[in-house]
């Protein structure tokens, strides 16, 4: 059981994170970050194992990792 | 829950100034991770080059020099001599390092001083507006090669870390690549043993990082990454080139 | 106890910045200062300094950049063409507002120029030489003591205004032998320096070197901060020597080995029953206007001395503004001006000047 927390501020919507989530979890939102990005999210928590491979591949530190 | 993976303190809390997906951020994390395990960010002291890390010293969390186009080594050199127990590293772009700046890196080098450089290569001019680099790869099109480099008349891309490991002094010569997260994990090793080089008092090291720059490359960062696998790697191979545990010849 | 011994001006740049406590210096040989990285070479290891021979000119600016950055009193020496090339680095230094000292033993130019003394380097010292509206304090020595004594002041005066000094001689000073004193070492007078980059120990804040200023709005306050700072400099930090110029009707205005020739071309005008006197600024920037317009307000007439085409001329022109005549003797060739030139030229402006 692992959880990942956005900071949705900080993305740039660059969408590098949604390329390398081994689950396929992550996907950008619909809506709009107030610099006008449209930051990642992810679909279904229950599902992430926890990898980091999100937070490790974002250049903005935008993604925290717990387990 | 335990928090397992974050901001590092030696990261300031601020937005970093890099396009989106450029990969500068992933290396500022690395560089501040290994500083945060070595325990040694009260005593680091960064030097920051001309070229789109202009302003780390507003993302790194420590002392810092903004060094002239090119000439962070020389500017380091003097740090180091001046604070031996500090920790001391330039963070460097490909036009500011196998450019500019080619006699003071390499001079440094053969000297063996002791500091750490994080040679950031993505075969491109980013804060200029993607003219061509020293590191360029042949054929590759930028705004100052809009044909595409001819090697007939603007020569090969240079390989700063073979072209170092000719020299004696240095300890620590590496090549890794930011493009996936095994690649990640393996930078950040090799960031460390550098750091480390430096802290054991051994010698020169430097580890070059191959980088992307989506924005000038006209692609997207996903894509990007895979042009970085697909095309740079071939022409700058990964790997430890030169690792003296013991200490420089 | 003193010690009273025979020196070369370019080992007395050596031991009397080694003696105003610096103990880093960096350079790249150059005719006609090499005798100051040697001395340096020899004598800094032997206490605990770090002498580095680097690359070229340029590298040797950037490490004095780092090496004052990182708090400590730092130079660099050159000639000429070796300070052509540091001039990025300079301009970087009085950005970041970085105290050290830069010292030209100058030759003849322009381009590769010659090996022989020459002040032709005044406009490039005084007036910029790098990019930006930055200024130098520019201070130049007539003697092998002065030179001792001018180093000591130049590290203090450097550290008091967090900027860099240039220290201008010529190749006739920095290659001739003089007797001088060798006082007490005095106190170093260094100040605190939390901006220097020591590491964020103890809680100290971060500390940040830099010219940089992206946003015009913020260019435009350092400059304004600069600006301030040199006025600052302007109104406290001249320094010159008059001779005989009270009664003087005619007074030479000349620096540097100039002054030596003058001086003497002054006496022998004076045994001629000529009323000369002469004017030797020491801090060409700031430039001593102020006295020079005094002086031109009592009806004093002026002839500038120089080993150049011209240089300083325009300084002492600007100063005295229209008011009386300026004349200019000017050797060039990198050779310097015999008392017979001078007195000459003196001869010449009684003349032309109608001076009795």
């Amino acid at each position: 059981m692992a959880q990942i927390k956005f900071d949705e501020e900080r993305c740039k919507g660059c969408e590098v994170c949604t390329s390398v989530c081994p689950k396929k979890l992550l996907k950008m939102a619909d809506r709009f970050n107030s610099k006008g990005y449209k930051p990642a999210e992810i679909t279904d928590q229950t599902q992430c194992i926890g990898c980091a491979f999100c937070a490790k591949m974002c250049p903005d530190n935008v993604i925290e990792v717990y387990k | 829950m335990e928090k397992i993976f974050g901001r590092p303190e030696a990261l300031q809390d601020r937005v970093l100034s890099y396009c989106p997906g450029c990969t500068h951020g992933i290396i500022h994390r690395l560089v501040a991770e290994v500083i945060d395990e070595l325990k040694v960010r009260e005593k680091t002291i960064a030097v920051a080059p001309v070229g789109c890390a202009v302003t780390a010293y507003n993302f790194f969390n420590c002392d810092c020099q903004q060094a002239a186009h090119g000439r962070a080594p020389a500017v380091a050199t003097a740090i180091k001599r001046v604070l031996p127990d500090r920790v001391v590293f330039t963070y460097q772009g490909d036009g500011d390092l196998a450019s500019i700046g080619t006699a003071e890196i390499i001079h440094a080098a053969n000297r063996g001083e002791q500091f750490t450089v994080i040679f950031v290569n993505n075969a491109i001019y980013g804060m200029t507006g993607g003219q061509m680099a020293p590191t360029t790869l042949p054929g590759q099109k930028t705004t100052t090669s809009p044909y595409g480099r001819d090697v007939k008349t603007a020569g090969y891309p240079i390989k700063m870390t073979e072209m170092l490991n000719t020299l004696e002094a240095p300890l620590f010569l590496a090549r890794v690549s930011v493009h996936d997260p095994k690649n990640v994990n393996k930078a950040k090793e090799a960031i460390k043993k550098a750091f480390e080089a430096q802290i054991q008092g051994k010698g020169f090291a430097m580890v070059e990082v191959l980088s992307t720059c989506s924005t000038n490359w006209g692609m997207t960062p996903v894509e990007a990454l895979k042009w970085l696998e697909n095309n740079m790697i071939p022409q700058f191979p990964l790997g430890i080139v030169r690792d003296q545990e013991g200490g420089a010849r | 106890m003193a010690d009273r011994v025979m020196m070369k001006g370019n080992e007395a740049i050596a031991e009397g910045a080694i003696r105003a406590g610096c103990h880093y210096f960096f350079g790249y040989p150059i005719t006609p200062q090499n005798e100051v990285p040697e001395y340096m070479a020899k004598r800094l290891p032997e206490i605990g300094g770090t002498f580095i021979q680097a690359e070229s000119e340029v590298s040797a600016i950037n490490m004095v950049y780092g090496a004052a950055g990182a708090g400590a009193r730092a130079m660099t020496s050159s000639s000429s063409p070796g300070v052509s090339l540091k001039m990025e680095g300079i301009s970087y230094i009085a950005g970041a507002e970085l105290p050290c000292v830069i010292v030209n033993v100058s030759r003849g130019g322009p381009g590769l120029g010659g090996l022989a003394p020459s002040q032709s380097d005044y406009f490039q010292a005084t007036k910029g030489g790098g990019h930006g509206d930055y200024r130098l304090i520019v201070l130049a020595p007539a003697s092998v003591q002065e030179i001792i004594d001018l180093m000591y002041e130049g590290f203090v005066t450097a550290d008091k205004y967090r900027n860099p000094v240039m220290i201008l001689a010529d190749g006739i000073l920095g290659q001739m032998m003089e007797p001088v004193t060798l006082s007490e070492v005095k106190d170093l007078q260094i100040p605190p320096k939390p901006w220097a980059t020591t590491g964020m120990i103890n809680g100290k804040p971060q500390s940040i070197i830099n010219s940089l200023g992206l946003a015009y709005e913020d260019l435009e306050k350092i400059n304004i901060r600069l600006q301030k700072k040199y006025q600052e400099i302007a109104a406290h930090e001249i320094r010159f020597q008059e001779e005989e110029t009270a009664d003087a009707e005619l007074i030479i205005v000349a620096y540097g080995t100039s002054a030596r020739v003058a001086k003497t071309a002054m006496i022998k005008a004076k045994a001629q029953g000529k009323k000369v006197g002469l004017f030797r600024p020491i801090s060409l920037w700031p430039f001593p206007s102020q006295r020079i317009q005094e002086l031109a307000q009592a009806g004093k007439r002026f002839l500038v001395v120089e080993m150049s085409a011209g240089q300083m001329v325009e300084d002492v022109k600007l100063a005295v503004n229209g008011k009386t005549t300026v004349d200019f003797y000017g050797k060039l060739n990198g050779t310097i001006p015999s008392v017979i030139d001078v007195n000459n030229a003196i001869i010449k402006c009684f003349a032309s000047q109608g001076v009795a």
